[in-house]
């Protein structure tokens, strides 16, 4: 059975993260092969071959791209490794435009025949198409940046770690989350090497080498008394980084009810709390359903911001080619034409970017060649952006595209996804503790949980891993049965603080879903301990 | 794959090959997007010294490529830990005669094909005055494996999608329709297409009544995708460790007790002629027809060849399909029997709250109404639910005609009825259309 992942579903564990990472013809690699690159000089001459192909028959515009994709996964449960495994994706994708429709097509045999007939095909699928179109594709302006290249700043690449050094780290966490109580535990660490070349027939010969990083595990306490378990997720969040995330650097540390990360991750820290945690959780008090005053850390809100902020503002959905499967958006164009729909309140400002160091999203350049930047989507809680890309930026009047445009693998085509987007830190100087000591009654909420979202993002409902009690200021105690309803607009015009820059956070996925057929996209989002007011909280707990 | 199995020196050598064409084409704002086609094959080595396991695949055919994939596997099999939950390949296995899952007119869809497909949806939403997306893709492939042990199997594979949404003008009616077969003879893109410009048409205009417990008809897309939630569950290691739906105080698990009520009745088949499904696994073991819930009762779990083992039971592979049964009414009559309640034709983003109760949430999507007195009296605004597909096969009033459906969130096909239950939990409301 397959299964669509929006994101990684907790719930699930394991197994649906997995197979949609690695997909069905990923190849496998060796554990000892070193990880080079293809030759520069090989992927222009190939690029080359397809741009020339399309343009001689009949291709008014071409891109390229050649990607070599690498993912490790070692998975370990309790005492034993489950599974090590390398994978290699190697291809080509070459998208073009004849008579002014879109047309792709990919292929893994890199022969100079064989890229010749990908290109053609391409041509002749767009030309097929060209019946069915309203109006010829307009392509934003983009100049050629010759040869250039990208490189994710990374200090230790974690390929090159040992097998033996991630499996003994694994499975001391899972010693320690069992000496603290944990009856069962998955742990894995995952990584991505995203070896792309773009070549466009505008002149762009882009080299680009992504790497990005995530240890994570997953914890089950059963009460055998009961009969009932309880589950804990790591807090870590999946980085644009290298193995240096894994440091567990004392100043990357926040010590709240539990203790949280920033730029690295104490794995075997966070496995030994989570153990206890869950036993915890098994003797807290079902919560109460009613109006709480929400405290959300970084490491649930991102999925929050994701979710009501990242996806309505997708330009593609509020256009409506999203209509059949990821939905259509309630930020509708007359929305952001009157320049005051107060999608928050004025502490409400969020960025989109492609830049932030450590991020899921970070790349030099996008998929169809343009330049990643910073742009506002959110000012003083009025809705003034989207996200775009070279075929959308004529409808908003932009002179270009804003580099949202990306596929997760050289057989699937570039469409718009998103990039990080993110909740500027408070501008008053105010810490986690602060906030906390303004609440009466409410729950302090970390690390995400189960999520779901209408398809026009109005309608939400969020849980999390460890859920505190706020009773006059103070931390209560561990409540259970928790999740979360609200409307976007509501929710974030009922933000009531929002700590200072020194707890601003990423936090992210790998599996962002969308298009048809489906593609994963990785993102982050920044965020700083929120403060929302007077938000309906439900009781899970059911009989069966 | 014997030239492959000629070069393995390891104690134990298994090789599967796969390939398939998909083609697709993807359409919104009555207009063509995207669309694409990729043709791809894959060969995958598994070697074996003892617990220690290998694999390494590869997408070159030529005699030097063949050694070096089996070459590669061994070096990693090598290099591995030992996994204490590895289990020899399997023998020579008797499987049921094939079933059809290939269809010769699936195989030949073109480009051509689905552009005309494509027309004529965009031509009944134009009619309409309605907004068309959709996504129409096919797919044609083979699966075989072969071991050092002695296994041989071979499967061919068609399969046919095509999904469809129409909204209205001004946003304020949503239809869809979702189609899914082996056979693309049994496809019929205009009729789909109508039902869902009929959504559409008949959903603009909706009012809110307010969230609470309802008696609900599910269309079988709706009911698909949390019947689905508890057939992926249906795992008897999670169950035996106690962390399932299924796990009891003692240690136990419920299999073997009644858990739905008795008109439940859930299988998986690979034979049916509505839904054939491959007579084999990708591990090598015989698809067979397993009654997973029979009269409420749950009969059998799927294990892992690992845990079986370890429990000396038979290792039942989880279902690539399934098929419930159910009655004789059509949904007309089941609406015409119903007081009060909603029509749901289509439920959307369902995740999981609680793994103990198997608790689901989600919202209803694409056109939801409110029955009065036997009819259809007005479309309704959406609802978010939070509900269990354990309670709610407890609340059942009737089922009607299972029909084939695709599930959205999954993708898997099942043979399912509309289902009419009671006191179904809607939380709170939508403003989505």
């Amino acid at each position: 059975m397959k299964r669509r992942d929006f994101l990684y579903n907790s719930g699930l564990g394991v197994g649906s993260l997995l197979l949609p990472a690695t997909g069905l013809f990923a190849k496998t690699v060796p554990l000892d092969q070193p990880w080079t690159t293809v030759d520069t000089a090989d992927r222009k001459r190939m690029a080359d071959i397809a741009l020339n192909a399309a343009k001689s028959k009949g291709a008014t515009y071409t891109d390229v791209r050649i990607g070599r994709y690498l993912n490790q996964f070692v998975v370990t449960r309790e005492d034993k490794v489950q599974n090590i495994v390398n994978t290699e994706s190697y291809g080509m994708g070459i998208r073009v435009i004849a008579n002014g429709a879109w047309g792709f097509a990919a292929t893994d045999n890199m022969t100079n025949d064989s890229i010749a007939k990908a290109a053609a095909l391409a041509v002749s699928i767009a030309k097929e198409n060209s019946r069915l179109l309203k109006e010829p594709v307009q392509l934003a302006p983009q100049k050629g940046y010759g040869e250039v290249s990208w490189k994710t700043p990374i200090k230790k690449n974690a390929f090159d770690v040992p097998i033996k050094e991630k499996v003994d780290l694994l499975l001391n966490v899972n010693g320690e989350a069992m000496k603290a109580g944990a009856n069962y535990i998955t742990s894995l660490t995952f990584l991505v090497n995203e070896q792309k070349y773009f070549a466009s027939s505008e002149g762009s010969y882009i080299d680009q080498d992504i790497h990005r990083v995530w240890p994570a595990f997953f914890i089950t306490t059963i009460d055998s008394a009961t009969g009932k378990f309880e589950t804990r997720n790591s807090l870590s969040a999946p980085s644009g980084m290298g193995w240096e995330y894994m440091d567990a650097r004392p100043e990357d540390k926040i010590h709240s009810a539990t203790t949280l990360y920033n730029k690295s991750y104490d794995m075997l820290e966070d496995a030994k709390a989570a153990g206890r945690q869950t036993g915890e959780k098994l003797k807290a008090k079902s919560v109460e359903p009613g109006k709480y005053d929400l405290v959300l850390d970084p490491s649930h809100l991102w999925l929050t911001i994701h979710e009501s902020v990242g996806h309505p503002t997708e330009l593609d959905r509020v256009l409506g080619y999203e209509a059949n499967f990821a939905g259509t958006s309630f930020l509708t164009l007359d929305k952001w034409q009157s320049k005051k729909f107060n999608f928050g309140n004025k502490l409400i400002n969020i960025k989109a970017d492609r830049l932030q160091p450590g991020s899921l999203g970070a790349m030099g350049y996008d998929d169809e060649g343009v330049k990643c930047g910073e742009w506002d989507l959110i000012k003083d809680g009025i809705l003034v952006n989207y996200q775009v890309i070279r075929d959308q930026a004529h409808i908003l009047g932009l002179k270009q595209s804003q580099g949202c445009c990306y596929a997760d693998s050289w057989s699937d085509v570039q469409f718009q996804r998103m990039p990080n987007v993110s909740l500027q830190p408070g501008k008053e100087k105010k810490s986690v503790d602060d906030i906390i000591k303004g609440v009466e009654k409410g729950i302090y909420i970390v690390g995400d949980g189960s999520f779901s979202i209408d398809q026009q993002r109005y309608n939400f409902q969020f849980g999390g891993q460890l859920f505190y009690e706020i009773k006059n200021g103070k931390i209560a105690g561990m409540l259970r049965d928790v999740a979360y309803q609200s409307n976007t607009q509501e929710f974030w015009n009922s933000c009531a603080a929002i700590a200072d820059a020194r707890d601003y956070r990423l936090g992210g996925a790998f599996g962002d879903g969308k298009g048809q057929p489906p593609q994963s996209n990785s993102v982050s989002h920044g965020a700083a301990t929120a403060r929302f007011n007077g938000i309906n909280v439900i009781n899970t707990a059911r009989k069966i | 794959m014997k030239k492959v199995l000629s070069y393995s020196k390891s104690e134990e050598c298994e090789v599967n090959l796969n390939g398939s064409d998909n083609g697709n084409i993807r359409y919104a704002l009555n207009s063509v997007s995207t669309s694409g086609g990729i043709s791809q094959n894959q060969l995958v080595v598994q070697s074996a010294y003892g617990k220690k396991s290998g694999v390494a695949t590869i997408n070159e055919f030529d005699d030097a490529s063949l050694e070096k994939v089996v070459k590669r596997s061994e070096e990693l099999a090598k290099l591995a830990p030992d996994n204490p939950e590895y289990v020899s390949i399997l023998g020579p296995q008797t499987y049921e005669s094939d079933s059809k899952t290939f269809e010769a007119a699936t195989a030949a869809i073109d480009a051509k094909f689905r552009a005309d497909q494509v027309q004529k949806s965009l031509q009944i939403a134009r009619d309409n005055k309605l907004t068309a997306a959709g996504f129409l893709e096919n797919s044609a492939g083979f699966a075989a494996m072969m071991n050092s042990k002695g296994l041989f199997a071979y499967n061919t594979s068609t399969n046919v999608n095509f999904n469809v949404t129409l909204r209205t003008a001004e946003s304020t009616g949503s239809g869809y329709a979702i189609r899914g077969y082996t056979d693309v003879n049994k496809l019929d893109v205009a009729a789909a297409t109508q039902i869902a410009a009929k959504k559409a048409t008949g959903s603009a205009g909706a009012k809110a009544i307010e969230p609470g417990k309802y008696t609900v008809i599910l269309e079988p897309a709706a009911g698909m995708v949390l019947l689905e939630q508890l057939i992926f569950n249906l795992d008897a290691r999670q169950a035996e460790e106690g962390r399932s739906f299924l796990s009891k105080a003692d240690g136990k698990t419920k299999q073997g007790e009644k858990i739905v009520d008795e008109r439940v009745t859930i299988y998986s088949d690979p034979h049916n002629a509505d839904l054939p499904t491959s007579v084999w696994t990708g591990d090598g073991r015989p698809q067979e027809k397993i009654n997973w819930i029979n009269k409420g009762v749950v009969e059998n779990l799927y294990y892992s060849r690992y845990w079986a083992q370890k429990k000396n039971v038979k290792a039942i592979p989880g279902p690539d399909s399934f098929i419930m049964n159910g009655g004789t009414s059509t949904l007309e009559d089941l609406i015409k029997s119903t007081e009060k309640g909603v029509l749901v034709t289509k439920l959307w983003y369902i995740r999981s709250v609680d793994p103990q109760t198997l608790l689901q949430t989600g919202l209803t999507r694409d056109g939801t109404f409110y029955i009065e007195n036997g009819q259809i009296k007005f479309p309704i605004k959406n609802f978010r639910f939070n509900e269990s597909p354990v309670i709610m096969l407890n609340n059942v009033d009737a089922f009607g005609i299972p029909e084939r459906i695709v599930s959205t969130e999954s993708n898997t096909h099942a043979l399912i009825p509309p289902m009419k239950l009671r006191d179904f939990t809607f939380t709170s409301l939508s403003d989505a259309i």
